[in-house]
């Protein structure tokens, strides 16, 4: 977190606590503004203000605070540190460090009233100019570049708010993100940290229609519902479902820049596991650590209410910031449902009058305005860059007509189901394939169909269409038995197992199966493609279905995942396919 | 320290006294009533004059002349390792006659969270004997695990089966420096007194007293304790295994005996109620407890929880369940059409789960094939459960023969696997090779899950002689 030295501090004197919630008299303030609460000093935020009485939610426990002691006034409103070594982080829900709060506390438990600025600000940078003394730059303009990373370059950029101008000084070197890199003839001094309030969105020219594809190595996401580079999703599901495991998938395997990973209200251990993994696990587009382009923001659930609410706007500030030096960010927020049970929290604790099912009346609002922050936009400097978003959504008792599921599905373009019934059975990603969809589909399709294959979509329809017919048939399974069915109808289901089996499943902690690129994605369906083509024919020539669902090379289909020379398998199992069924016949 | 005689309104558990200096959020108070007796309760909410004071043992008692004593301190839970084999009440007075207690430090009940980076990641596999969690929800060290149960199932004999059971098998590569002890920690909140002896008499009879701490808090105890008890379990147990490097094992029931309390208080408070009138911040107060649970680096103990709950009407959608969901690791569930059919222990496999089963498992951990086997037996047990249904209608003859092989599956695997008798400790091992038994009745290529290389080395070729292929 921004740590602001403000000198005209106007002190306040607590009027009441009650959890996270403490109001405070003659605090002279404006609304959101930060302010330290307490002897022990305790970073809150302005909420309400109400004649002389001003309200206040605590990012930190408040056991103990009591009336009477100060509550001081930073003048500032909430904001995150930006520079060089956001990367290969870990903040808690205001910016603040984990690693240097272990350290500071001297413990393992997190103890209060202890700050710490989100970047280091000691360590020095190799800061190298990429425009000349006399060049002219403006707000957003990149200036010099530093390896923040061995993966990421960092842009050393001029802040959105500046006015700019010729440069006047600027020179190669080590310097700490304190030091002034850059010198204007408008008097501005540029240096490599800046300040941003999370609350508000940073400046662009323009938000463009997304046309790439953020590949996910996940073929159910990649193959069915893509998702856009800048593109928004929602994962909702019942406990149990797969929620975390995908956004690991995700965090691991897609094809950004950047991910920022928000563990916002969930579980220790789960963040832990992240922080163990990533650092051991190679991206895959570049063979560096995974860490070298993650920024992990951990506020787990029993971590204080308040900083919940705000770790959704820290994650997505530095990722506009990213953004703005032209890098594709993904964020993923594990779970939007916890954030929005924070502002419940929140929200009535002030007795506000609530909106439905306890959550505050302007819930849509508040999901919306972070969702817009989405997109694929054209910077300030020029730059084309994109943040992505990725939201779980915990629904209470898995049903998706709640408040936030509901409201969460208004704003974005891809819906990724998640289903208790697949789970249980052990189909995982268990992505409801009926439920599920991708608006962003026909406008990614023309990039998948020049990078990858020109029947992309071609056949991605046969396949929705062979899963939509299974739908219908088990219906009457469930009546009749399968043995009932006409032979062609037998057929199709056992099609539909194998799209069931070997596409849309995916083990996650296979070392090879985990990530499968769209090539391998589209080649398995072109396997299975074959033996609906051959089977057919064949029982068009008089084959029994009973032979046709007991083929010897058939099953190898559901070990193309795990094959990592897959090209020459696939090849061998549509040769051993045809072959077994020509034979028949 | 001042004494007030200020109270000016009581309702239901809370009591709101005027005061004249502040007063901290969560401070202790002493109320003395006429009759001279002693009540403990802590502040909900602390205005400039006024604050409103949750009870503990109930505000029976109490009037208007009751004289209020705030302590200047927020709830602490004196801790020394001789509290292992001591019994306490809901409140942490101990309650079995023994001598007092003298303690080594002093510790806030409301536990600081853990740094998530100071934590170590749970991958210890517990074995507890019991096939349906060894094989198929892996329980490990640090893992919060709740069991899902309803009212009249034998979720008490499963949590002691696992109690009695949980070990962790010796290291095979020589020393395992970390010679930690193991102890557990019942925290009990609103059960019977018939109940508390179910637990009483199995401490007693094996042995594990010893080892352990009880806080019970009965069904007949205040109410509003039981938001303490499960705090002074957990503070107990952080002590135990930090600072005196015990594997603690952590069981708490009933929680859902905890939610009743807190949705009591909340209600008396005029809160605005959230789903089913529990409080709107019951996650983050849940949260609270379970994420307790954990390992932290360089620290050799561990905390392990094994909270109960009783599902109100066995519906999992219900906010006590379904957001102890959200929180926990998995879960287990006792099912009860398994129980009517009188399998022992009674869980379900299916809806159960455990998050942390997946890196706890494997090479090097249990055995190479663990994880496979148990994905497959998953599969497999699942498409025999569907099947069932068709069978109601159709008969078994209209199925073809896969079918009717997994119908056959799903049948043994719920008498072989999971019916093992709430006395039976089983290896690992043994739970791998019944398994693998049941798997191989199955024809290969329908082990789609399970690695080639596994499927040879144990697969049971013929059914007679199972034993000796799976040989390790």
């Amino acid at each position: 977190m921004s740590q602001a030295t403000q000198q005209d501090a106007a002190t306040g004197v607590i009027e009441s606590v009650s959890g996270p919630v403490v109001t405070a008299r003659d605090l002279d303030a404006r609304m959101n503004d930060v302010v330290y609460v307490g002897d022990e000093g305790l970073m809150g935020e302005v909420i309400e203000i109400e004649g002389n009485i001003t309200t206040i939610q605590v990012y930190e426990e408040t056991s103990g605070v009591g009336p009477g002691e100060p509550v001081e006034n930073t003048g500032e409103p909430l904001s995150v540190d930006l520079g060089p070594g956001m990367l290969d982080a870990i903040y808690d829900g205001t910016q603040r460090p984990l690693d240097v709060l272990e350290d500071k506390m001297d413990s393992a438990f997190l103890d209060r009233g202890v700050d710490a600025p989100g970047i280091d600000l000691e360590k020095e940078w190799e800061f190298e100019p990429t425009v000349e003394v006399g060049d002219e730059v403006s707000a957003g303009d990149v200036i010099g570049t530093v390896e923040e990373t061995v993966t990421i370059t960092h842009k050393v950029m001029v802040p959105p708010d500046y006015e700019g101008g010729e440069v006047t000084a600027i020179e190669a070197g080590e310097f700490n993100v304190e030091e002034t890199v850059a010198e204007l003839d408008s008097g501005e001094e540029v240096s490599m940290h800046q300040e941003w309030p999370v609350r508000e969105a940073r400046p662009s020219v323009e938000k463009r229609t997304p046309t790439k594809p953020l590949v996910s190595g996940q073929r159910v996401l990649d193959g069915l519902f893509p998702i856009a580079k800048g593109g928004t999703a929602a994962i909702p599901g019942p406990f149990g479902s797969g929620k975390t495991v995908t956004q690991h998938q995700l965090a691991k395997w897609a094809d950004a820049d950047i991910v920022v990973y928000v563990g916002c209200g969930e579980r220790g251990n789960e963040m832990t596991e992240v922080i163990e993994d990533f650092p051991e696990l190679e991206d895959p587009k570049t063979g560096n650590p995974l860490m070298a382009r993650t920024s992990l923001i951990a506020n787990t659930s029993n971590m204080p209410v308040a900083a919940r609410e705000s770790c959704i706007y820290t994650g997505i500030t530095i990722a506009e910031y990213y953004r703005d030096m032209g890098y594709d960010v993904a964020l993923m927020a594990d779970s939007t449902s916890r954030w929005a049970e924070a502002m419940r929290e929140i929200s009535s604790r002030l007795e506000e009058m609530p909106g439905e099912e306890g959550y505050p009346a302007y819930l849509a609002a508040r999901l919306s305005q972070f969702y817009e922050r989405a997109g694929y936009f054209e910077n300030v400097n020029g730059t084309m860059g994109s943040v992505s978003v990725i939201g779980a959504v915990s629904p209470p008792g898995g049903d998706f007509s709640e408040p936030v599921t509901q409201n969460t599905l208004r704003i974005v373009k891809t819906f990724w189901a998640l289903d208790a019934d697949l789970a249980e059975r052990r189909h995982f990603p268990s992505i409801n394939w009926n439920e599920s969809y991708s608006l962003y589909r026909d406008q990614l399709d023309p990039w998948f169909e020049e990078n990858v294959t020109e029947d992309w979509s071609e056949i991605r329809q046969w396949a929705i269409d062979v899963l939509d017919e299974e739908s219908e048939l088990q219906e009457i399974v469930q009546l009749v038995g399968k043995d009932a069915l006409p032979e062609d109808q037998q057929l199709t289901l056992e099609i539909a197992r194998y799209l069931r089996e070997a596409y849309l499943q995916q083990n996650a902690f296979h070392p090879t199966d985990t990530f499968c690129p769209p090539e391998k994605t589209y080649l398995i369906l072109t396997a299975i493609k074959t033996l609906n083509d051959e089977a057919f024919d064949a029982l068009d020539a008089g084959v029994p279905v009973e032979d046709l669902v007991s083929l010897e090379s058939a099953p190898q289909i559901n070990r193309i995942g795990v094959q990592e020379d897959y090209e020459e398998y696939v090849a061998d199992i549509k040769e051993d396919i045809t072959e077994e069924l020509r034979g028949m016949y | 320290m001042k004494e007030y005689q200020t109270i000016n309104e009581i309702s239901g558990p809370l009591v709101y006294a005027e005061v004249d200096e502040p007063i901290g959020y969560d401070e202790i108070v002493e109320i003395e009533t006429d009759d001279g007796r002693t009540l403990r309760g802590q502040v909900l909410e602390s205005n400039d004059g006024l604050v409103a004071i949750q009870v503990f043992e109930g505000t029976s008692g109490i009037d208007r002349k009751a004289s209020v004593r705030f302590l200047g301190e927020t709830l602490k839970m004196p801790v020394t390792e001789d509290l292992l084999g001591r019994v306490m009440d809901g409140t942490g007075q101990p309650i079995d006659g023994g001598p007092e207690i003298v303690p080594e430090s002093r510790e806030d009940i409301i536990g600081a969270a853990i740094n998530p980076y100071s934590r170590e990641y749970p991958e210890e596999f517990i074995q507890t004997g019991v096939s349906a969690i060894d094989g198929m929800n892996t329980l490990v060290r640090g893992q919060k695990l709740p069991i899902f149960s309803a009212s009249g199932l034998p979720h008490n004999d499963l949590a002691l089966q696992i109690a009695r059971q949980a070990s962790v098998p010796e290291d095979e590569e020589g020393d395992d420096e970390d010679s930690s002890e193991f102890a557990v920690v019942f925290g009990a909140m609103g059960i019977t007194q018939e109940e508390a002896n179910e637990f009483m008499d199995d401490f007693e009879r094996t042995g594990a007293l010893e080892r352990s701490v009880v806080f019970a808090n009965l069904a007949d105890d205040p109410a509003v304790e039981r938001t303490v008890t499960p705090r002074l379990a957990l503070t107990t147990a952080e002590y135990l295994a930090f600072e005196k490097d015990y594997h603690v094992l952590v069981i708490l029931t009933d929680m859902t005996n905890y939610c009743e309390a807190l949705r009591e208080i909340g209600a008396a408070r005029e809160e605005v109620p959230g789903r089913r009138g529990y409080p709107g911040y019951m996650y983050t107060d849940l949260a609270t407890l379970y994420e307790r649970a954990g390992r932290i680096q360089g620290r050799e103990g561990s905390v392990t929880q094994l909270p109960i709950l009783t599902m109100p009407g066995d519906d999992d959608t219900h906010p006590i369940p379904d957001l102890t969901g959200y929180i926990t690791e998995g879960q287990i569930y006792v099912d009860r059409d398994l129980n009517s059919q009188g399998v022992q222990p009674p869980v379900n496999v299916l809806p159960s789960l455990s998050r942390l089963m997946d890196d706890g498992i494997g090479e090097g951990l249990t055995r190479e094939d663990h994880g496979d086997v148990a994905n497959q037996m998953y599969a497999a047990y699942a498409e025999g459960e569907n099947l069932r249904d068709l069978v109601n209608i159709v008969g078994r003859e209209a199925l073809s023969e896969r079918d009717n092989k997994y119908l056959d599956f799903a049948e043994d695997f719920e008498t072989e696997f999971i019916d093992q008798g709430f006395e039976t400790n089983r290896s690992l091992e043994d739970t791998l090779d019944i398994g693998w038994d049941l798997l191989s009745q199955l024809p290969k290529s329908e082990l789609n899950r399970i690695d080639e290389e596994f499927i040879d080395s144990y697969y049971v070729e013929d059914e007679g002689e199972a034993v000796e292929a799976t040989a390790d």
